[in-house]
């Protein structure tokens, strides 16, 4: 190595030394600890015990884990897609050239920037059985059915309903699309005009330039968007947390895993079951993290390879 | 002016680090304000609760001039006191709740307080048996009481009336409660619920003391839960009666129409739930958030069985402990002592609505305080039948699974029977693991706790 290149080493490692004091101390270091703690009977205030396997056995024979494993997945199934769905059609209709278009984009986006903790709070209101504005919104329509078919649908009690709980919840992540649909419109501005008016003069209709150019064109923001979304669905917590009082909601229905284990680490000081619980989290991240990218490698179409 | 070269100033640089991480690190030394040693005290208060003690701090911060008590109002605390303890840096005092003691003991988070207490003059005598009783765990006095409270039925003259019952005359069994709950529910014209008599869950807060009123309790203070007595049986089978009578789904319904506790529009004060179990602090928002001209009675909850003379209640208190690392316990107890004199704790209590945990209670606290209902509360808290709230080393994990049970039954989706089995399963197990974990501590823990209680 010249001495140039030594002293431009050193200068990079010294300016870079934040990021890998940080990395190493609250990264590396709590996930080895963690693996260690997983193995130990541990509670924080007191030395870990070594267990073994234990903590593992006791979670494979725990119904609260396989629950709240369950929540999180089946939130993470239903409101990846639709959220997706939802915030790509958003961005096609926000990408059209109309007036006041900047306007529209704005009060999209706008919802996303509330904070997690009063978006709770609020849903907590408007997601109210007898007095909220969703059950306002859906009884007229619920009335008009009951009229037809003779039926008595009601409104659902959604965050006192072990059968709404879930559905509830989902509904409230639909409120922070605003932030993807900006990623989206980013990358929809980026397709060449050209692949359009070619996709036009061969006579194609909108739905199928949409299909055939758009989604193929957009397919790395979607995978982009879709991973983040899977880290984020399995590590939800903050607004179940709030939206149930910190409990689980009813039945257990609103237990994600990323509570389950908040639950044993400071609430019941089980900090070795709770890393146990965080280890299975992150192989679950881990592991769909990586199906993703293997599927991403052979859909997702990159224009510039 | 003299270059320094690139090397020399980045070396620099680290070394400033390296110096203010070592300065970090090394040991906390006292602090002193214009020479007084400073104690850290942290407390969960906030609002006039909060204001109470920083009264009877300023009074102890005015009434000597070696230490000096900073007040810190700290949200969550029995968290925070837990991992500030764990990186050895504990405040001097803390003030936590009566139900941490068993886990933070067991954890040995804390100082054992016989020794301190009994130099300091402080006497068994000098409190109401359940509230002493609340501070110890496994033969050691862990903390002194500050503020306390005990549970009564609170009851709506006026909806008593309109139902056609004497205002003056409260259940004084289970089974009257459900024959009154009967009368005082209202329904819609669509079968929902208007209003209802009584719910237990509302609030709710006390659900692992409801066995006390069916004549048991839910551990056996060892090793043993005892959801499977009859008294736990029978409170099980009471959840399941109130979704076969008024319905589970519209019981909640009902509930997702109520505001929040303090506010107008909290059930009791407008007329939606005519019977509730609560505590003496329950005054202070009648008087700020009920309805001019409120009317509303107090007595001891019912019973399942009747038991004519000494009233049934359970007992609570918030309490003031030394943590275990505390750098100045024999400090922090004078402080303690303090607050515990009968002047300054009555000041405490009156400033916080609440009732003295000491035995001796002054004419000026009874004719100073604001509760129409206070020689109840008294009368409950000095009862010979007063049980202190279940204090177990698993209490959050049994109480969070507790509520997820009760719904389940209340909503009418669990039969009662299982929801107790599955409860017991799940819990016994859980104390089981804790009790392991002390077995093989305990031994080294109690022998050198016993070393520091020693005169």
């Amino acid at each position: 190595m010249m001495p140039g290149e030594h002293r431009n080493l050193i200068k990079g490692l010294v300016f870079i030394s934040p990021w890998i004091v940080g990395f190493l101390a609250f990264n590396l270091y709590p996930l080895i600890a963690s693996i260690w703690f997983s193995l130990c009977d541990y509670s924080v205030l007191s030395q870990p015990v070594f267990l073994g396997v234990q903590n593992y056995v006791d979670l494979w024979h725990d119904p609260v884990f396989w629950k709240a494993l369950r929540n999180t997945v089946v939130f993470a199934l239903v409101a990846i897609p639709l959220s997706s769905f939802l915030s790509i059609g958003l961005a096609v209709l926000l990408n059209q050239p109309i007036a006041g278009q900047g306007i529209y984009r704005t009060i999209f986006f706008l919802p996303s920037l509330v904070p997690a903790i009063s978006l709770a709070i609020l849903w907590q209101w408007m997601l109210n059985g007898p007095m909220g504005l969703v059950n306002n919104l859906v009884r007229p329509f619920l009335n008009i059915i009951n009229a037809v078919c003779g039926s008595h649908l009601q409104a659902p009690d959604w965050l006192n309903d072990p059968n709404f709980a879930l559905g509830g919840l989902i509904l409230t992540g639909l409120w922070g699309t605003g932030q993807a649909v900006v990623i989206y419109l980013a990358g929809l501005q980026e397709i060449p005009l050209e692949l359009y008016e070619a996709a036009e003069l061969d006579g194609t209709s909108a739905w199928q330039r949409f299909l055939h150019v758009t989604l193929p064109m957009l397919s790395p923001v979607i995978f982009f968007n879709v991973l983040m979304s899977i880290i984020g669905a399995l590590q939800t917590f903050a607004v179940p947390y709030i939206l149930t009082g910190g409990g689980d909601g009813p039945g257990r229905s609103l237990l994600f895993l990323a509570t389950y284990i908040y639950q044993n680490a400071f609430d019941y000081w089980n900090m070795g079951y709770a890393s146990a619980l965080a280890l299975c989290l992150f192989v679950l991240i881990i592991a769909l993290s990586l199906v993703s990218v293997r599927y991403g490698e052979k859909k997702v179409h990159y224009s510039g390879r | 002016m003299k270059s320094i070269s690139r090397p020399v100033s980045i070396l620099r640089i680290l070394g400033c680090t390296a110096l203010f991480v070592l300065a970090a690190c090394s040991p906390k030394e006292d602090r002193r304000v214009s020479g007084r040693l400073v104690l850290e005290y942290w407390e969960k208060w906030t609002g006039f609760e909060r204001d109470a003690m920083a009264r009877v701090v300023d009074d102890f911060n005015d009434s000597q001039d070696r230490i000096f008590v900073r007040f810190l109002s700290v949200s969550r605390i029995d968290q925070k006191m837990m991992l500030a303890t764990a990186g050895g840096v504990p405040p001097d005092v803390a003030g936590l709740w009566a139900i941490n003691l068993p886990s933070y003991a067991e954890n040995n988070a804390l100082m054992p307080m016989d020794r301190l207490v009994r130099d300091s003059g402080i006497r068994e005598e000098d409190y109401l048996p359940v509230f002493w009783k609340l501070c110890r765990y496994r033969n050691f006095l862990w903390a002194l009481p500050s503020t306390p409270s005990v549970t009564a039925l609170h009851w709506n003259k006026k909806m008593f009336r309109e139902a056609g019952l004497d205002p003056e005359q409260p259940p004084r069994t289970i089974a009257e409660l459900e024959s009154f709950n009967e009368k005082l529910t209202r329904k819609n014209a669509d079968g929902s619920l208007a209003q209802i008599g009584h719910m237990p869950q509302e609030p709710g807060w006390w659900m692992h003391d409801f066995p006390s009123w069916f004549g048991g309790a839910s551990w056996d203070g060892g090793t043993q839960l005892l959801l499977d007595a009859a008294p736990n049986r029978h409170f099980f089978a009471w959840l399941e009666s109130y979704p076969k009578r008024f319905g589970g789904p519209a019981m909640y319904q009902l509930r997702g129409a109520f505001g929040n506790f303090a506010s107008p529009d909290n059930p009791f004060f407008n007329g939606k739930v005519g019977m509730i179990m609560q505590g003496v602090w329950m005054n202070n928002f009648i008087k700020n958030y009920a309805p001019a001209g409120f009317e509303y009675g107090v007595a001891a909850f019912p019973e399942e069985t009747e038991h004519p003379g000494a009233p049934m209640t359970v007992a609570e208190t918030d309490i003031l402990v030394i943590p275990a690392g505390a750098h100045h316990p024999k400090e922090a107890m004078e402080f303690i002592a303090f607050v515990e004199r009968q002047k300054n704790m009555e000041n405490l209590c009156l400033g916080q609505r609440k009732i003295s945990p000491l035995r001796r209670v002054s004419s000026e606290f009874v004719k100073n305080h604001s509760h129409p209902y206070l020689r109840t509360f008294l009368q409950l808290a000095n009862s010979p039948r007063a049980q202190p709230t279940l204090a177990l080393p698993t209490f959050k994990e049994y109480a969070n699974d507790l509520t997820t049970y009760v719904n389940l039954v209340l909503l009418g989706r669990m039969p009662a029977e299982q929801a107790r089995g599955e409860m017991l399963g799940r819990q016994q197990k859980a104390l089981d693991a804790k009790l392991s974990r002390w077995n093989q501590v305990a031994p080294v823990r109690v022998s050198r706790w016993e070393a520091e209680i020693q005169p």
